[in-house]
């Protein structure tokens, strides 16, 4: 009789569990850090909690590596096989939004008030997704480096002028300590160029195209602002302040550590790795060149694609997993930094007197998103081959011109991107 | 006299022998590379690109980077996924691009020779100009297994195998070789009644060793190392081959050494392949004159 009822509660046990099972709904998600396990380790914390704080959706990550990413959820979603949560990189998203990927996320946004605005995906007045932190860029030196050479030490409230950052690259190149002044990372090719270097064309007051309207590029990556942008760029490779588009990987990766620049141009994520190596490691913000100093927002978004059909399961996940604890969590396990002051209090690396604190007052006081318009993809490409021009020695103006040209003729093409 | 031209043959070797060393040399220092970087960390990896340092085992050398690959990705699965999906199209190719050639050139049927120009003219065609296209067909193809019938072959190794079977390269190896094999052979077996298909098993395919080897070691090739077209296809980490693993290394911090331990990993296939069928395939290509 006994052996009979515990047989019959685990018979009910399991048809419950089985039910409740049925009963969940699986969102699909696909994530961009297949082969980063601390990444991937933070991601499923999440996961495992939100499937455990609720019996309505079991999310399932499927992780793809980065460099390929793109190129899969564009193939998926000519195929019709999306899934319900995407990853997107930022400047990506306007892109997705526009070609039907993704549709706006209906989150509390009181939620993501107090975010960073790189971490913020909005595109035509309406928010498509939402990032976990951000990144920065800064000009990486050495206290004794400044110290050696007379140089003022720079803050975000006093950024070096234009001037004083040219005094600053004679004074190490003259000093023959060094094989060049600068490194700027020409080797990494890609994204790199506009994230990293389109903040020195905004800080001359031009841009990759004109922001009131995003009709076109012409004056902003070509007026007289833009002009003498070029022109400053060129005179970093012309005059040897800086290795060009034939630095080596190598240098790039170990050439600071080695004494072989006096400033680094470098992202935040490649901070520790110097600190580990020099003790007087300082993170100095961008020049201003007289429209402000200014940097690349950067961050990795989530949204909910377009052929969902469990958005509000979707989204709800979204907003779990904007919680303070799993950001700080994320930027502890990645470096990066947490897209809220709250969660920053909370990390080792951006808390009050952290290693990296000072990034993320770069991050919000200078960080600028790259231009929010389904174009960009486009741009961003014709920028970087001017760039690489120019650094080559190539016209300026009749290469900013060309480029110009290039990116209006895109514009036209996709009918104004929808703007 | 003849100690002079004793000479200058002594001499006219020694220069060969050189020239083939530096040849060999430049050909082997790219691997000698990838396998003493797979041993040394990042910082000492790329310090030493610089120098000879960079082909010599020195420094704090360790198998670490191996460790630390085989915890990034799942190595022997993309290995195996790669072995089933390079293995199953190779021997598929074989069989039916030969049993295409033969057709070409054995049998006699109206339109053969328009049906061969157009298939050795899709060697011009780049596979990316077909991609999409192919990727639209595939993904709403159907299937009987063991669910029933289902559409879509996205995510399984089939759609990284059958349409990669048959490509005009293979089929224009095997016509060519055919076509120098002595007409007298197919016509005697006919005289003796054998089928065709008689002699295409027992005279043709035993007589076509070289082509095989050749043709085998081309398509081994194009198949390990395909990637545009598994990216596009493949979206679970369960079918995934090597190279799309081999994306898996690229991080913020890229990591030099675990991408010089994976690669060496993955070249052992590749090598032992070739070596397998060396003999064979310096003969084919002798014979036809087609470069690898």
């Amino acid at each position: 009789m006994k052996l009979g009822k515990t047989l019959g509660a685990a018979f009910v046990a399991s048809v419950s569990w089985a039910c409740m099972a049925a009963a969940q709904t699986e969102l699909t998600m696909w994530y961009h850090g297949a082969g980063n396990e601390a990444e991937s380790a933070a991601l499923q914390l999440i996961i495992d909690d939100f499937n455990a704080s609720q019996s309505d959706y079991t999310v399932m990550v499927e992780s793809f590596p980065q460099e390929s990413y793109n190129d899969s959820v564009v193939a998926a979603a000519l195929a019709g096989n999306l899934p319900d949560i995407l990853d997107v990189d930022g400047p990506v998203m306007p892109n997705w939004a526009w070609a039907g990927y993704l549709q706006p996320l209906n989150i509390d946004e009181a939620v993501i008030e107090n975010f960073l605005d790189g971490p913020q995906g909005y595109w035509d007045g309406q928010l498509y997704s939402i990032g976990f932190w951000d990144a920065a860029v800064a000009m990486v030196s050495r206290q004794s480096t400044l110290d050696a050479l007379g140089l003022r030490t720079p803050d975000v409230d006093n950024p070096w002028t234009g001037e004083e950052f040219a005094a600053a690259l004679e004074a190490a190149k003259a000093s023959g300590n060094f094989e060049y002044a600068l490194d700027l990372g020409m080797p990494w090719t890609g994204e790199w160029y506009p994230y990293a270097f389109s903040p020195f064309l905004q800080s001359f007051g031009g841009d990759i195209v004109d922001r009131s309207t995003y009709a076109t590029a012409e004056g902003a990556l070509n007026g007289p602002e833009a002009l003498a942008f070029g022109n400053w760029w060129q005179s970093l490779f012309v005059d040897g302040y800086a290795p060009g588009t034939s630095q080596d990987p190598a240098d790039r990766d170990t050439g600071f550590i080695d004494g072989k620049y006096a400033f680094s141009w470098n992202g935040n994520w490649a901070a520790l790795g110097a600190l580990e190596a020099h003790d007087d490691v300082v993170f100095l913000p961008a020049p201003d060149f007289g429209a402000g100093s200014k940097i690349g927002a950067a961050s990795w978004q989530f949204g909910v694609s377009a052929t969902s059909e469990n958005a509000d399961g979707a989204s709800a996940f979204i907003e779990f997993a904007l919680q303070d604890k799993y950001l700080a969590n994320f930027s502890n396990v990645t470096g990066l930094i947490p897209a809220t002051s709250t969660a920053a209090a909370m990390t080792d690396n951006y808390a009050s007197g952290g290693a990296l604190e000072v990034f993320f007052g770069l991050s919000e006081g200078q960080a600028m998103v790259r231009p929010v318009t389904p174009g960009y993809v486009v741009s961003a490409k014709v920028f970087e081959k001017a760039l690489a021009d120019i650094a080559n020695g190539a016209d300026v103006a009749d290469t900013l011109d060309a480029a110009v040209d290039e990116i209006n003729a895109d514009i036209e093409r996709n009918g104004g991107y929808g703007h | 006299m003849a100690s002079i031209n004793a000479d200058n043959r002594g001499l006219r070797l020694a220069v060969r022998y050189l020239v083939l060393t530096l040849i060999a040399i430049i050909f082997i220092f790219p691997l000698v590379f990838m396998v003493m970087s797979s041993l040394k960390p990042d910082l000492q990896l790329l310090r030493d690109t610089s120098s000879i340092r960079a082909f010599l085992p020195v420094g704090d050398i360790s198998f670490d980077n191996y460790a630390s690959a085989f915890d990034r990705v799942p190595v022997a699965k993309f290995m195996f996924n790669s072995l089933v999906v390079t293995g199953t199209t190779v021997i598929m190719s074989l069989l039916l691009c030969s049993l295409a050639a033969f057709s070409f050139v054995f049998l006699n049927w109206s339109g053969r020779n328009v049906a061969l120009s157009i298939i050795i003219a899709t060697l011009i065609i780049p596979f990316e100009t077909i991609a999409i296209p192919l990727l639209l067909f595939v993904s709403k193809l159907p299937w009987i297994g063991m669910e029933g019938l289902t559409f879509g072959w996205l995510d399984t190794y089939r759609v990284q195998i059958i349409p990669l079977i048959a490509d005009g390269l293979t089929i224009f190896l095997f016509v060519q070789y055919f076509r120098d094999l002595p007409r007298e052979l197919i016509e005697a077996s006919r005289v003796e009644g054998a089928s065709w298909w008689q002699i295409y098993t027992r005279v043709v395919m035993p007589l076509a060793g070289p082509v095989l080897a050749t043709a085998a070691i081309l398509k081994f090739l194009a198949m390990y190392n395909q990637y545009l077209w598994p990216l596009m296809v493949v979206q679970q980490e369960t079918y995934r081959p090597v190279m799309v693993g081999l994306q898996y290394f690229f991080q913020l911090n890229t990591a030099w050494g675990e991408i010089m331990a994976y690669l060496t990993i993955i070249t052992v296939p590749v090598l032992a392949f070739y070596l397998v069928l060396q003999r064979a395939f310096i003969a084919s290509i002798a014979s036809t004159g087609v470069k690898g």
